[in-house]
């Protein structure tokens, strides 16, 4: 129907300020769906990264091996060996695991830890830490301990301690000075502080310190194997997939972080749907919009309509007239409102340059293509309305006016 | 001489009840091809309701009308637009002219909608009657900056631009000053002579009417003469 669609484009041509402001109208509602969409879209990511960003995105822990239990021949139960408050499970194939994770398909990073407590003295003060044992040269693979560095360095060589400023402050520690750390399960060491950091993270700041892996198989009389295997993904919301494969390949509990972040996840979800709230009114807007403008448009042109239909247009050329119209300023308005929103989100910091203060918007979330599809079909539905409308006329009274 | 439309106890009745009004009280009326005859009768004597009907424009309460052998009382909707774009064309006294196109525009309508797109051929074929209505110069003007005159004899041209059997035209000189109106009543005589198109023309204008062939006189709804 090509020349239903020249008739459209003339209409729309014919009458340039009315279209203009038409199409206005229609790309000032897309611009507010793109704002929305990366405003949404990137407030979720923001939180995401803040919240879970520096956390482990699937984790294999060791597990507690049953308490082991003497039985008499008769069935009695003779003895009971109760579990130790030392952490002592392990899993000790984990060098033979690691490569297999490293091959999951979004796998980005895979940290085998040693964890426990300990106490941090230095003289009379002693504070009571958590301990991670951290293998050289993959202090960062997890927590982003080397961008939150503030003194000395991460590397976590033997007899090095790295731990929060918050907690240096309260032990008065300063960087090389010494500290003595003992461990749950009874063993110490003397360590050198290497480095100091904030995260920003008050629990992490003043309770967690960090050692080398060696160092904390020292500690924790873990000669093999480790207690904790932490494992980043390239997108965080792949968690669940990625464990459930990881578990599959490895025979291994695997949990992501969405397990115990139901809260979190709610909260996202709620905010999500407070997004599609704001882009449904705005969508709304601009069928009423095109809706309005097309009946008017269809009154206007009766006579016109009624002249078509005198020449041989059947009712169906009429609609299609006034629905190609509807789908043009549809497409006009979706396109230069995706424009004008991306022009209005480029001056954003992106999300890693994100700086506290402004809007956390996200560029590559505005849902441009999304936004000037809905944007023609709506504009279509609207049209059609007036276009039926308009196929309705009777030709005799139309040409009479 | 082919008959070409025939008409008979046509009857067309507006409102209901009271209100009531019968404009066709039983018309018959028979067109051969080729003819050109006038319309006449005072006002509310129901020639336009009689073009209309037989326009297709419009269904009359009861009664037969066909045309090449179509019975256009029992077509529905869609049958006849195509029968109309075909087979008939139309003058209005106000030339009706869509604004927004230009005189060539105007003119390659009926062909443009039926094939869904302005052919090279449909084109050539406006040009060519453009040509011959003497508005060779205007034919990529908008109709809209057209002289009244211009304008009707665009009008004419588009009726004729499908070749259609018959051509109903409504007072088409109505609007126009006595020089224009003989220009336009010329070019349709020489179309009736040249190509065989039959035209209908409704006018009060005896003078029109003279150049007719023939007269049909409408009174109360019926032919008188």
């Amino acid at each position: 129907m090509l020349y239903a669609l020249k008739i459209a484009a003339r209409y729309l041509t014919a009458s340039k300020a009315q279209t203009a402001l038409l199409v206005l109208g229609v790309a000032v509602g897309v611009f507010i769906f793109i704002f929305m969409s990366a405003l949404i879209g990137g407030l979720a990511e923001f939180i995401l990264s803040r919240t879970v960003g520096d956390l482990s995105h699937v984790t294999i822990a060791a597990e507690d091996p049953d308490p082991a239990i003497l039985i008499h021949p008769d069935g009695h139960v003779l003895a009971v060996i109760e579990r130790g408050r030392a952490r002592t499970a392990s899993l000790s194939e984990a060098a033979t695991f690691i490569p297999l994770i490293e091959t999951v398909p979004g796998v980005i990073a895979v940290s085998p830890q040693i964890t426990g407590a300990g106490f941090l003295a230095r003289g009379a003060q002693v504070a009571q830490v958590s301990v991670t044992g951290l293998e050289p040269g993959r202090e960062s693979d997890i927590l982003d301990l080397d961008g939150y560095m503030t003194q000395g360095s991460v590397r976590l060589g033997s007899g090095l301690v790295v731990l929060g400023e918050t907690l240096a402050e309260d032990m008065s520690l300063r960087l090389g000075q010494t500290v003595r750390l003992q461990s749950s399960t009874g063993e110490s060491a003397v360590l050198t502080l290497g480095g100091l950091y904030d995260t920003g993270n008050g629990l992490i700041d003043a309770s967690s310190i960090y050692v080398s892996l060696s160092t904390a198989r020292t500690l924790f009389a873990l000669p093999q194997g480790v207690t904790r295997i932490e494992i980043k993904l390239r997108d965080l919301n792949e968690a669940d997939a990625a464990a459930l494969r990881i578990a599959a390949l490895t025979g291994l509990d695997a949990e992501p972080w969405t397990e115990g972040a139901e809260q979190l996840l709610e909260a996202l979800d709620a905010q999500a749907q407070t997004g599609i709230f704001l882009k449904s009114f705005a969508l709304i807007t601009i069928v009423i919009g095109v809706a309005s403008a097309l009946l008017l448009s269809t009154y206007r042109r009766r006579p016109e309509i009624g002249i078509m239909r005198a020449m041989g247009a059947g009712r169906g050329f009429v609609v299609f007239v006034f629905v190609t119209q509807g789908a043009l300023v549809g497409l006009m308005g979706g396109v230069t409102g995706a424009a004008l929103g991306y022009l209005a989100l480029l001056p954003f910091p992106s999300r890693e340059e994100f700086e506290v203060g402004t809007l956390p918007m996200d560029i590559t979330q505005g849902s441009y293509g999304l936004a000037i599809t809905l944007t023609v079909i709506g504009a279509i539905l609207a049209s059609i309305l007036p276009a039926r409308a308009a196929a309705r006329v009777d030709p005799v009274t139309a040409i009479g006016q | 001489m082919t008959v070409l439309l025939e008409v008979s106890d046509l009857i067309k009745t507006f409102g209901t009840g009271e209100a009531e009004t019968r404009v066709l009280r039983g018309l018959s009326l028979v067109l051969e091809a080729g003819e050109m005859a006038a319309l006449l009768g005072p006002s509310g004597s129901g020639k336009s309701t009689l073009l209309t009907i037989l326009g297709t424009l419009m269904k009359p309460t009861s009664g037969r009308y066909a045309m090449l052998g179509t019975d256009l009382v029992a077509a529905d909707d869609t049958e006849l637009t195509e029968f109309r774009n075909r087979h008939i064309g139309f003058v209005f006294q106000f030339h009706n002219l869509l604004p927004d196109f230009t005189a060539l525009e105007n003119v390659v309508f009926p062909t443009a909608v039926r094939e869904g797109r302005e052919t090279a051929a449909a084109r050539a074929r406006g040009r060519e009657l453009l040509t011959r209505m003497g508005l060779a110069e205007r034919i990529d003007f908008p109709s809209a900056n057209l002289s009244g005159g211009q304008k009707q004899r665009v009008a004419v041209a588009r009726a004729l631009m499908n070749r259609p059997e018959l051509v109903l035209a409504d007072e088409p000189t109505g609007n126009l000053d006595r020089a224009s109106a003989m220009q336009v009543m010329d070019l349709i005589a020489e179309i009736n002579r040249d190509e065989g198109t039959t035209f209908l023309i409704s006018t009060h204008d005896e003078k029109i009417a003279g150049l007719c062939r023939r007269k049909i006189v409408v009174g109360d709804g019926l032919v008188t003469g």
